[in-house]
């Protein structure tokens, strides 16, 4: 964002407008011409992705507003009356509702990603963090929003997690009444958690901003995780990406639809179709999906504080990756053991999630305790040793040398 | 691009696995699984039965009303969904006499007055503890959104397949009083064996939700046994707790053909543009 | 350039262009619900239109009632009201089309076209001055608008916010308000039983 640009205006306007304020030239230089390594595959669609769904969010979410009543005793039927009277308030409900759970997929895609392909290392370190802390907001942000309609989940969700606070010694039961703004979670809770559910969503738009900024810095991470050495390199961001990233999000798109208008509900807690009801907690209280193996681990560890640490441990172990990583290589591609363990670390995530979502009981709690465990250890014992013991394949020589072999070698074997 | 599919394929039958398997699993620890009769209205291009909903509208409010609320149904609803057409609503509405209360007139006086097209369906208590001083301490719940806040069974790929089972579980529900309890199981006074039951296995409804074979004639001269009445009324309910199913559907057929044009189009351009890339 | 090269660029261009109008097709057909969504929903409309009884409304009283959110004026006017907006000639009017949605459009603001035949004694009329929306006054001491010299004057309505002075007929006769009070939409069902909307 330097200003910089090699950009000529040809239009008498664009010399004007150029003179006083050269946002075109802005435009074109860190969007359209922006220098894009050429062997992106399908999994880096998905940064535009989240950007897209970052609008829709936003959009569902202010017309939503204009017709949702944030109070105890209309918020239940405020929602219901929106997707019943207001015009096509059925489908802007659903989809800001099951837009949550696009954003969780496609963002969980997105850090995997990352993950595999060691896009947090360095000159990547901020640009990670940074995607971190949208997690977080992201995390915040979602979890106000399941509390706004009201229904027994939404009641109890907001309970039990902002109990967890609770834990913290000596002024934790302070924090909580301070965050309920009474005894219990009641209406001052539920304004002010509408109030930073609207809220939220623009300071993540902000911090998505800085992500941004933070990736035009070094430019793109690529699958082989050699860094760009040449013109020859890159292709500009625009038609390339553009079209490439158009396309997949027609496909996340359909994806999106189906369970929008064919299995709406099929995202959500059937429970919640039922009003809050401050004396009754559903017999099986769980979170949404996405927060599922953070919920496992809070209940592997026997002790309040303990799961509570262990819990928010779990994310901010994140931070510290580009430190923990001490390989010298960057993509996983090139190392066969940690691609090996990189696997194991998703099956390890979908399994927390599964136990996070079953009762509690007998040796649930041991699998959960095991694969927590198996989790802090895959971070901090296995990634700093095996960059150590590690013999990684043999790199590259540049981005283009490598899309060079690759169509080389489908050429030599078309019959694949 | 072989690999990626080989895990993703690997990963999806794991996933489907584990996710029969936890059905299976809850469904067995909890409710009996409903039974799975099918309606008119499942599927991608299913539609309501008008036909059969002014049935299952005539169950609810001969019998369920009694002692159930249906507080974000209004009677317009029916006219807006074409199960009866303005006029027969506005009798309809009519005939719930001094149901309702009208504004203060000019002396303060605030009078009862007949029902209209925008009231919502009346309830039968004033308020819970009211429901619950007739009903032997049991709360019947709003009937609204019954078919969509108690699934019918459980399960990542049942309910992806089937759905949540709503009008199963309410249709199962009704039906369900005549099973022999496990051993060891008896009801208190009052309430009844009903596996199905979310709550159960003891239900506070009295059998059959008071239904009864032939106790209803249908104008249109419909089967009346109880499982006819109980099928209508799980019809009527569904309908009741989303309206805008078809417009959903409809509407999802034209988005999922739009995008898949559109979706094909967009690979095309990529292709061409990345043609000359290399 | 070859022929070839010719058609290429043609079937590449009609793709670009294709993929364009079927992008920006779905773009406005997806923009819709969002614009849709702020007209007035199914409840709303289930309200259009309410009974009134005029039956409490005794000789020179005048009642405010809400419909669609908007105060209307019914007034049941004295002999002397209605012969004295019998008695206005259009000439003098500053607005000389009815308004009215119980006549025709564009008829002239004659008293006979603002009311029911057979129950001209009722005006029935939005109490939305046509000025900015301020409600007019029935019983402002300065409702007794200066007529053209000869009339008699009777009461009126005037609007507090920037003195438009409306006659016994709720049509303009002063001030800045460029129309004449709007005569909703309604009928008798019976004779003491009024439906607006």
């Amino acid at each position: 964002m330097s200003g910089q640009s090699n950009y000529v205006p040809t239009t008498a306007f664009g010399k004007w407008m150029h003179a006083r304020l050269p946002i075109y030239a802005l435009m074109k230089e860190t969007a359209l011409d922006f220098p894009t390594p050429k062997n992106l595959n399908y999994w880096w669609t998905f940064g535009g992705i989240l950007a897209m769904m970052l609008v829709v969010q936003i959009v569902t979410g202010i017309v939503l507003v204009m017709h949702f009543t944030p109070h105890v005793d209309m918020a239940f039927n405020s929602k219901e009356l929106i997707t019943r009277d207001v015009n096509y308030g059925w489908l802007i409900q659903k989809l800001h509702e099951t837009g949550a759970s696009m954003f969780f997929i496609a963002v969980y895609i997105h850090m995997f990603r990352g993950l595999y392909y060691g896009s947090y290392k360095a000159p990547r370190e901020v640009l990670w963090m940074i995607g971190v802390i949208i997690y977080l907001i992201m995390m915040a942000t979602a979890f106000m929003g399941y509390v706004l309609p009201w229904g027994q989940m939404s009641f109890w969700g907001a309970k039990v997690i902002t109990n967890l606070f609770s834990a913290i010694p000596f002024v934790g039961p302070s924090i909580t009444t301070w965050l309920w703004g009474g005894y219990s979670v009641d209406n001052p809770t539920l304004n002010r958690f509408f109030s930073l559910h609207y809220l939220l969503p623009f300071v993540l738009a902000a911090v998505v901003g800085l992500h941004i900024w933070a990736l035009h810095v070094p430019g793109n991470n690529n699958p082989t995780g050699v860094e760009v050495k040449s013109g020859q390199d890159t292709l500009p961001f625009h038609p390339y990406y553009t079209m490439k990233d158009s396309f997949a999000i027609a496909i996340f798109l359909m994806f999106f639809a189906f369970w929008v208008f064919y299995r709406p509900d099929y995202l959500g807690h059937a429970i919640n179709y039922q009003q809050a009801n401050p004396l009754v907690t559903p017999a099986h209280i769980v979170p949404e999906w996405y927060y599922l193996p953070f919920y496992a681990m809070l209940r592997a560890i026997p002790s309040k504080l303990g799961g509570v640490l262990v819990m928010f441990g779990s994310i901010l172990t994140l931070f510290f990756l580009p430190w923990l990583d001490t390989s010298r290589v960057r993509s996983g591609t090139y190392r066969p053991l940690f691609k090996g363990l990189f696997w194991i670390l998703v099956i390890v995530c979908i399994l927390l999630g599964y136990l996070g979502s079953k009762p509690a009981e007998g040796n649930a709690v041991w699998y959960a305790r095991i694969l927590t465990l198996y989790y802090f250890v895959h971070f901090y014992v296995f990634l700093p040793i095996l960059g150590l013991l590690e013999s990684p394949k043999p790199l590259p020589s540049s981005i283009s040398d490598d899309v060079l072999a690759k169509s080389k070698k489908h050429a030599l074997a078309p019959a694949e | 691009m072989k690999k990626l599919i080989s895990l993703a394929v690997t990963g999806a039958v794991a996933g489907l696995v584990l996710a029969g398997v936890s059905g299976m699993a809850r469904a067995a620890e909890e409710q009996k699984v409903a039974k799975n009769i099918s309606f008119s209205f499942e599927g991608p291009f299913g539609t309501f039965d008008r036909q059969q909903l002014q049935r299952g509208y005539k169950v609810y409010n001969k019998v369920c009303s009694n002692c159930h609320s249906m507080n974000l149904v209004s009677f317009r609803n029916l006219a807006e969904a074409g199960i009866f057409n303005e006029a027969e609503v506005k009798a309809l509405a009519a005939s719930f006499e001094g149901k309702y209360k009208a504004d203060p007139d000019d002396t303060g006086e605030v009078k009862d007055r007949n029902g209209l097209p925008s009231d919502h369906f009346p309830a039968p208590f004033a308020n819970e503890q009211a429901a619950r001083a007739s009903n032997g301490g049991a709360y019947p719940p709003d009937l609204s959104l019954l078919a969509r806040a108690r699934p019918g069974w459980t399960g990542i790929i049942n309910q992806l397949f089937w759905g949540s089972g709503g009008p199963q579980y309410i249709y199962s529900v009704l039906t369900g009083y005549n099973e022999t309890p496990e051993e060891g199981v008896t009801c208190g006074e009052g309430k009844a064996f009903n596996p199905y039951f979310a709550g159960g296995p003891c239900i506070g409804m009295p059998a059959n939700g008071t239904l009864s074979d032939g106790g209803l004639e249908f104008d249109d001269g419909a089967p009346n046994k109880i499982e006819d009445q109980a099928k209508d009324v799980a019809a009527f309910l569904a309908w009741a707790s989303e309206p805008h199913m078809e417009a959903r559907k409809s509407m999802g057929f034209t988005v999922m053909i739009y995008l898949a044009v559109l979706s094909v189009l967009l690979y095309l351009v990529k292709k061409r543009i990345w043609a000359d890339a290399h | 350039m070859s022929t070839t090269d010719h058609a290429d660029h043609s079937r590449r261009d009609f793709l670009y262009i294709a993929t364009g109008a079927v992008g920006g097709v779905g773009a406005v057909l997806t923009a819709w619900p969002f614009i849709s969504q702020m007209n007035p929903d199914a409840s709303v409309l289930a309200l259009a239109s309410i009974e009134v009884d005029l039956a409490p409304i005794k000789e020179g009283q005048a009642v405010t009632i809400k419909w669609r959110g908007n105060p209307v004026i019914i007034r049941n006017r004295t002999k002397k009201e209605v012969e004295d907006a019998d008695a206005v000639k259009l000439e003098d009017l500053k607005d000389p089309v009815a308004r009215s949605a119980v006549a025709k459009e564009g008829d002239p603001a004659t008293d006979a076209n603002r009311v029911v035949k057979g129950h001209e004694n009722f005006i029935v009329m939005m109490g939305v001055c046509t000025h900015l929306g301020c409600v007019p006054d029935g019983n402002s001491p300065l409702r007794e608008y200066a007529l053209v010299e000869g009339t008699a004057k009777t009461g009126g309505w005037f609007c507090p916010c920037h003195g438009s002075q409306y006659d016994t007929s709720g049509r303009i006769r002063k001030g800045p308000a460029p129309e004449n009070l709007a005569v909703p939409p309604y009928k008798f069902l019976t004779d003491s039983k009024i439906q607006i909307g």
